[in-house]
């Protein structure tokens, strides 16, 4: 099966001498939706943050449907959606605004991209609050923002990081289905959360991050198998636990 | 340059123009009535006791300046605020995710200055118009040395952004440096009224050659050589933004 994404021995040293990333590697199939898990500060958004072009490596290659990240950047970038951990869009904007002006950036026409976030927002349940300043929305609505910014110019591979931090549970399920619709439309997805249950629910396979290195990689039935785990939190704990 | 930079670069400067106008009482009208209080001051009260300067009355060669000190001081902050902001909040970060190059993005931001600068250099013209005749002698010079002018403090605000890691630092270019620049680059006097020793200091800084070569496509007057003022400001501008690209390709205060 093609690659959606391929990294290889990627590493990153901070200019503090923390070494975030220490010589990960592993493959994402075209179409997966794959889990990224790993505790606080394992590296997972480090390595989100390489990939589009927020941090810079130290070492290492990635290549993202078959584009290098080191020759053609742009193109790369051009194919990935992010969803950050944290709000990081102007407070001042009107949620229309937010994510019309994000379709620029990726050399969208306004004639196409107006009718495109609206029926992003529509789909996310934001169409109501189009002309509403970002600012005033709730945490799940601005969560719903951000996914809407990341879908707009049609991305290949979405990178969501903890997309449901802070969200109430009707939310969540909402949210997750709507994942799942975009990933049975095609997206390659790669999720990192917290919520492990919800992880071995949606996800075929995992990468478990741990200090900067991959502790464990593969199939999570296989996974949880292998270890004796009943469930993805026991394997997780498992994994974490080991020296 | 593709058709997706041009997009690109038209939604930043959407982006900031829209901004620039929905906040207007704090980007366009504080410089405007600033210097309708010049006007008044120096220019009316003043100014009619003191005669002729450089050949022609007070007013006339106090309004270039004035256009100019505006020109300068919105320029620069529109950029090194809208910058470091939207750094504080980090929504550059959604223009950095995406493929927009880093001249493109450095247009985008140095665009956004230029309009702030010449919308309010204009106003204040159209204001000097109630205080005395107003006739352009050099069209083109007159928008050359104004556009050169906003450019080159758009990448100075820029740089500044660039390097700002609390608002404090956006305001420490303009009080100590560009204020003092401003004042002593020949707004409200002839640096052919100074002393040999100090008219010499004058000719170090970059604002007289902007002042100058505005003033002399307003009314034919000027201390410098126009020609040396256009090559000095263009090589000024194009050192500028060669300095920010470089900058915004290194990810300097962008990316970790």
């Amino acid at each position: 099966m093609a690659l959606a994404l391929s990294i290889n021995n990627l590493e990153k040293t901070y200019a503090t001498g923390t070494k975030a990333l220490k010589g990960v590697s592993f493959d994402v199939a075209e179409g997966e939706l794959f889990a990224l898990l790993g505790a606080n500060g394992a590296g997972k958004t480090t390595l989100i943050g390489i990939l589009t072009g927020l941090v810079k490596k130290t070492d290492g290659s990635a290549t993202v449907f078959g584009i290098d990240l080191d020759k053609e950047p742009e193109k790369v970038r051009s194919m990935i959606g992010v969803v950050p951990q944290e709000f990081n869009f102007s407070i001042f904007e009107k949620v229309l605004d937010i994510v019309v002006d994000a379709a620029g950036y990726y050399g969208i026409p306004r004639s196409e991209a107006v009718p495109r976030a609206e029926q992003i927002l529509k789909d996310l349940g934001l169409f109501e609050k189009r002309n509403a300043v970002s600012r005033t929305l709730s945490g799940g609505m601005k969560r719903r923002l951000l996914i809407a910014r990341a879908l707009v110019h049609q991305p290949k591979l979405l990178l969501l990081d903890e997309p449901s931090a802070g969200v109430d549970v009707e939310l969540r399920r909402e949210m997750w289905e709507f994942v799942q619709k975009l990933n049975a439309a095609g997206t390659t997805i790669i999720l990192t959360t917290h919520y492990l249950e919800e992880a071995e629910r949606l996800c075929k396979n995992v990468v478990l991050i741990k200090e900067g290195i991959v502790a464990e990689h593969g199939d999570i039935k296989e996974l949880m198998t292998k270890t004796g785990a009943h469930t993805l939190e026991d394997f997780y704990l498992h994994v974490n636990k080991r020296v | 340059m593709t058709r997706a930079d041009i997009i690109g670069i038209q939604t930043i400067v959407r982006k900031e123009t829209h901004r620039i106008f929905r906040i207007w009482i704090q980007t366009i009208l504080p410089s405007v009535m600033t210097q309708l209080l010049y006007f008044i001051i120096f220019g009316g009260l003043i100014g009619s006791q003191i005669g002729n300067v450089g050949g022609t009355s007070y007013i006339v060669f106090l309004v270039p300046g004035l256009v100019m000190m505006s020109a300068i001081t919105n320029a620069f902050s529109n950029v090194a605020s809208s910058f470091f902001g939207a750094k504080f909040q980090r929504s550059i970060e959604e223009i950095l995710v995406s493929p927009m190059k880093p001249w493109a993005i450095l247009t985008g931001y140095l665009s956004g200055g230029v309009v702030r600068g010449m919308v309010v250099g204009f106003a204040v013209f159209l204001v000097s118009a109630f205080f005395t005749p107003v006739h352009i002698d050099h069209p083109f010079l007159f928008f050359y040395f104004l556009l050169i002018t906003c450019v080159i403090f758009s990448a100075l605000g820029f740089f500044n952004g660039m390097f700002a890691k609390k608002f404090d630092d956006v305001g420490l270019i303009p009080t100590f440096v560009l204020t003092p620049l401003t004042y002593l680059g020949g707004v409200f006097y002839s640096i052919t009224l100074l002393p040999p020793f100090w008219r010499m200091v004058s000719y170090a800084n970059p604002i007289v050659y902007m002042i100058d070569g505005f003033r002399y496509g307003f009314s034919s007057v000027s201390s410098t050589p126009v020609l040396t003022s256009a090559i000095i400001l263009t090589l000024v501008a194009v050192g500028a933004i060669m300095i920010d690209l470089h900058l915004v390709k290194k990810g300097y205060g962008l990316k970790s």
